[in-house]
């Protein structure tokens, strides 16, 4: 899946995490701000880049403001983004197939 | 009790865009949460809110509280994809908003069975509820109720149903009389479950009880609820008494032991009983169990 747009989801709520995700010329790019990153800042980021593995996603820039959201708050937040970013807005796959 | 028929005093809603709500609402034990896709969620956020859905059902573990999902209304262009996302992660039902005719619950049975095909998921395991909202719906409440046999229930929903009437809330609940009385009659015809509609000031919490009480007294099944400080009202109102409880554990273990010497028509206590008297005697039960005042053997 290609990103050709910059897509935000998710809030700055408690328990919430929002992603903002921009094209990206050269490969992916993760940057994460969260309460717990000591903690969890690697299972944050491998999370994320599960997720756009599993899109198929090659390429992106992806801002991570975590605010203590379970990991499948993170994979839905990161789902719904790159699924705008690419334009996609009906008849998801879910279960995640590759695109 | 097979789920269908499953206890659902308490109805608990909830914005299925906002994480933090949805992530832990068990703890409340309600005895089912409403996963709210239509009026909670802003246009712009459907998508959002059926990511936040799929995984949550997917992933969070509602230790047996069924998981139902208020599907966006069928003159939206959104309702289509709220079922895909809820059978795909396994939603235990859904419930159509704003449903006025049996065709509307066939159009969605026809969608629910198309979903549970495309995600492997086993025909006729996601239930369904209509919610009543509008005159016509309430004249048309019978054949909504006979519409499908995944359908375990219908409610009547308050707010839009004064609107179409012109009318607002009052205590004595006299605006809403003819429409749950009209749905109550229908359910219990159908041999589906009813649900009165939510109660929005959280500041009365005396007047909730009292409309809780006359939801028992009426004969509904249970309540839709905004906030976990209703539920244990709803349970306690809803719980049986001590003596209710020896009278339908007595009936229940008199059928069964009349059924094994082949008699069908017995007296306990003096008044003549058949088994019509078991469904009743077992959902009192059944309602005892849940409110933790009987650990007997039926």
């Amino acid at each position: 899946m290609e990103v050709v747009k910059t897509a935000i989801a998710g809030t700055l709520e408690s328990s919430d995490v929002q992603i903002t995700i921009e094209p990206n010329g050269n490969g992916t790019a993760v940057d994460i701000s969260s309460i717990v990153l000591n903690q969890y800042g690697r299972q944050i980021k491998a999370i994320v880049l599960d997720t756009l593995n599993t899109l198929g996603v090659k390429s992106a820039k992806v801002t991570v403001v975590d605010k203590g959201a379970l990991d499948c708050t993170i994979k839905a937040r990161t789902e719904c983004a790159v699924y705008r970013a690419a334009g996609f807005a009906e008849s998801f796959p879910w279960g995640g197939e590759k695109q | 009790m097979t789920e269908k028929r499953r206890l659902r005093r308490t109805m608990m809603f909830l914005n299925a865009q906002r994480p933090g709500l949805i992530k832990d609402a068990y703890i409340y034990r309600p005895d089912s949460v409403m996963f709210d896709l239509e009026d909670a969620v802003a246009e712009n956020q459907k998508d959002a809110a059926r990511f936040s859905l799929y995984h949550a059902l997917l992933n969070v573990d509602y230790c047996g509280v069924e998981r139902i999902v208020r599907i966006n209304g069928l003159d939206t262009p959104y309702w289509k994809e709220d079922i895909r996302a809820s059978v795909a992660g396994g939603a235990d039902g859904i419930r159509i908003p704003k449903c006025e005719y049996a065709q509307d619950v066939k159009l969605v049975d026809a969608a629910i069975e198309a979903a549970e095909n495309e995600f492997s998921r086993v025909k006729g395991s996601t239930l369904l509820m209509s919610a009543i909202e509008s005159p016509r719906g309430v004249l048309n409440a019978l054949s909504i109720c006979e519409a499908s046999e995944r359908l375990f229930g219908v409610a009547i929903s308050g707010a839009d149903f004064r609107k179409c009437m012109q009318t607002a809330y009052t205590k004595s609940g006299v605006e809403m009389a003819a429409a749950r009385g009209n749905i109550l009659l229908a359910a219990r015809s159908a041999g589906v479950q009813c649900f009165d509609t939510v109660f929005t000031n959280l500041d009365d919490m005396e007047g909730f009880t009292e409309e809780v009480v006359m939801n028992k007294q009426m004969g509904f099944d249970g309540k839709s609820v905004i906030s976990p400080r209703q539920i244990k009202i709803v349970h306690d109102v809803f719980a049986p008494s001590e003596k209710e409880i020896r009278e339908a554990e007595k009936i229940v273990r008199t059928v069964r032991e009349n059924a094994d010497k082949g008699v069908g028509v017995f007296t306990i206590d003096g008044k003549m009983l058949d088994i019509a008297f078991v469904p009743g005697a077992e959902r009192t039960l059944a309602l005892a169990r849940a409110s933790g005042l009987y650990e007997g053997e039926f």
